[in-house]
């Protein structure tokens, strides 16, 4: 990280350290999720899904539920109310599906912060209704036209931002990547959803899930719902990479399958790159996974064991998104397709006893008009 | 003491300033590089930094990235920076510093990185994106090898942690003169003379500013508060045009250019002519 950026670095540190011992803090951080983003997210049981795939049953964390349609509100408004407590009034963010976007720009318009939004002009292509929706709630998106135009550069165009306004905006990064104290904020934010899942299924179904599914590009989701459950150790964690048309260089983004150790956006991670420490190119069906890096406490857990990591192509996530929608009625966001798929293949190599539980982590409305395309149809 | 120590003390003895100029290795292509680092060092820089292109620089302006863009799109490789660089440091006046990110350089291996710059003829590193808590390693490996790594300052830095980055700095002391990224600036901001001032009196190091900086006027007001000025994307700039036009004018008009910046400093006389004087 530049050395501009330290002080605002540790000046949030200091005030999350702060919110974390002050209850009104984490009181009205509950009490937004309760009322305005709708919290708790419902657990659902996905019983056609499960008796089609013939094995263990699948249950779905429904965040796709939450208010602007993904889990990325959790966070923005947990930091929202830092951004509000460290005196700053105006908010930058990156955004690649858009789902943070519009997450960000919400919390922002509900707190009458100025909001900024960085988004690769290839993602604004595939994303259109969340660049009109982001508008339509009084944020400016700004599109990023260097290097690959997706969700890389837009960090690197709002981290450019930051160098220049850090003095009186707070950047609200939208994944457990970036500098200290970034990750772990962030993945804080998110545990909300799996200790809910954790006490749903508690209540519920009496027991723990055997496994824990989610999907990984900067990996907020899936940072959110496995933490609660580290300890669990008898609940397998699995979390599932973009693998894309295939595992060549440049045609997936699944650094902790295939990239190797390395510094990206301020982290010590995994990272898909070249010899020289280039960062590579990647692809995704699913703009929210199109990133070379990610969190640095999923290389963690990958390298303890604690968590298992594999990938969904993205012909598996546009097969898991159909049959999501034509089983349950429910249409997830391409990303979180990636889990559904891989939930799937889980389920019906295991017996009719075993719960498999997925965090559906967005919604598809978004993503209609990109599979439109994909299929060649109009709409 | 290594080869950048050696130029600020002949300076300070001197009563003179560096000037510091920053290229991009490999943009249009690493023969142009040759060239122009040739060409600076006659005009009469102190140092030189070569800017080894980097996918993600976030703390370089519109300028300096899109010439790492073209750079890699050319396929500038690290190898090949450093043989051209290997070439050049023997008959160079002036040594030479890589300006490089850490995640070439941890890719690299930091004792390999050190290692095979030394060996290019390379005095030291700048890395913009390693914090000083975060150098200890490469810290101690570039002092074992005498090669010096150079450590930024900026006006967000707090006065007690710009104290320590002092302290850790070797060669010289880098002063941001911009809460920003780097980019030629019309205007400076008010305090900048105030806070090298006072940076100046921390610290036996010497210290240079660079970012936003462009122009013989700010020279003029800069180099009397500090040991050197740094200028990148202003040579970058014009560096970029040797790609469309006769490389021959450019390097001249970059040597102007830069002879114009470096006859602003204090204590150097406009060049006289050949035979005079």
């Amino acid at each position: 990280m530049p050395e501009t950026l330290t002080r605002a670095l540790d000046e949030l540190a200091g005030a999350y350290e702060a919110a974390l011992a002050d209850p009104t803090f984490a009181a009205e951080l509950a009490a937004l999720l309760a009322s305005f983003v709708g919290r708790p997210s419902p657990l659902y049981h996905a019983r056609r899904l499960s008796s089609q795939c013939g094995g263990a049953q699948i249950y779905l964390k429904r965040e796709d539920l939450n208010h602007t349609g993904a889990h990325k509100i959790n966070n923005t408004l947990g930091q929202a109310l830092l951004t509000l407590r460290m005196g700053k009034r105006r908010v930058i963010a990156e955004t690649g599906a858009g789902q943070h976007g519009v997450a960000t720009a919400t919390a922002c318009a509900h707190f009458g912060l100025k909001c900024v939004v960085y988004m690769g002009e290839e993602d604004i292509r595939r994303q259109r209704p969340n660049v009109f929706s982001m508008r339509l709630l009084g944020a400016e998106v700004r599109p990023v036209t260097s290097g690959s135009r997706t969700l890389r550069d837009a960090i690197n165009e709002a981290l450019r931002d930051w160098m220049a306004s850090v003095e009186h905006t707070h950047y609200i990064i939208g994944s457990v990547v970036g500098p200290h104290p970034f990750p772990r904020i962030v993945r804080d934010f998110q545990a909300v959803i799996g200790r809910e899942a954790r006490q749903q299924c508690l209540d519920q179904l009496g027991r723990l899930p055997d496994v824990v599914v989610a999907c990984v590009g900067g990996g907020s989701n899936a940072a959110g719902m496995f933490y609660p459950f580290v300890d669990d150790r008898q609940v397998e964690l699995l979390g599932v990479e973009a693998g894309g048309r295939s595992t060549q260089p440049g045609e997936h983004a699944a650094p902790l399958s295939f990239g190797s150790p390395g510094v990206l956006h301020g982290s010590f991670s995994y990272v898909m790159q070249d010899e020289d420490g280039q960062t590579c190119p990647v692809h995704s069906v699913s703009a929210g996974l199109d990133y070379p890096g990610v969190g640095p406490e999923h290389s963690y857990w990958k390298e303890t064991g604690r968590v298992r990591y594999t990938y969904a192509t993205d012909q598996e996530a546009l097969a898991a998104f159909d049959r999501l929608a034509r089983s349950e009625g429910i249409l997830p966001a391409l990303e979180s397709a990636h889990a559904v798929a891989k939930a799937m293949e889980l389920a019906a190599a295991r017996p009719a006893d075993q719960v498999v539980l997925v965090c559906l982590s967005g919604r598809g409305d978004k993503d209609a008009f990109e599979v439109a395309r994909l299929r060649g149809e109009e709409i | 003491m290594s080869a950048v120590d050696r130029v600020f003390a002949r300076l300070r003895a001197a009563g003179r300033k560096a000037f510091v100029p920053f290229v991009t290795a490999g943009d249009p292509d690493l023969e142009f590089t040759r060239l122009l680092l040739a060409e600076l060092a006659r005009r009469g820089a102190s140092l030189c930094e070569v800017g080894i292109p980097y996918s993600d620089p976030i703390a370089d302006g519109p300028v300096i990235q899109a010439s790492y863009t073209r750079a890699l799109q050319q396929g500038v490789r690290l190898n090949a920076i450093l043989k051209m660089l290997a070439q050049t440091t023997t008959a160079l006046p002036a040594p030479l510093l890589t300006m490089v990110s850490y995640a070439t350089v941890l890719r690299r291996g930091a004792g390999r990185y050190v290692e095979e710059a030394r060996r290019a003829g390379v005095a030291g590193a700048i890395v913009p994106d390693l914090l000083v808590e975060e150098s200890t390693e490469l810290a101690r490996l570039a002092r074992e090898a005498d090669f010096s790594l150079v450590h930024l300052v900026t006006p967000t830095t707090p006065r007690e942690r710009a104290r320590r980055i002092a302290e850790r700095s070797t060669g010289f002391l880098y002063y941001v003169s911009v809460t920003g990224i780097t980019g030629e600036r019309a205007t400076l901001p008010q305090q900048l003379v105030d806070n090298v001032g006072w940076l100046r009196e921390q610290t036996p190091l010497p210290v240079c500013i660079g970012f936003g900086i462009s122009q013989p006027e700010q020279v003029r007001l800069l180099a009397p508060v500090a040991d050197g000025i740094i200028v990148g994307s202003a040579i970058v700039r014009r560096a970029a045009e040797a790609g469309r036009a006769d490389r021959n004018q450019v390097l001249q008009s970059i040597g102007q250019y830069v002879q114009s910046l470096i006859d602003a400093l204090p204590g150097t006389h406009p060049a006289p002519a050949a035979g005079h004087s």
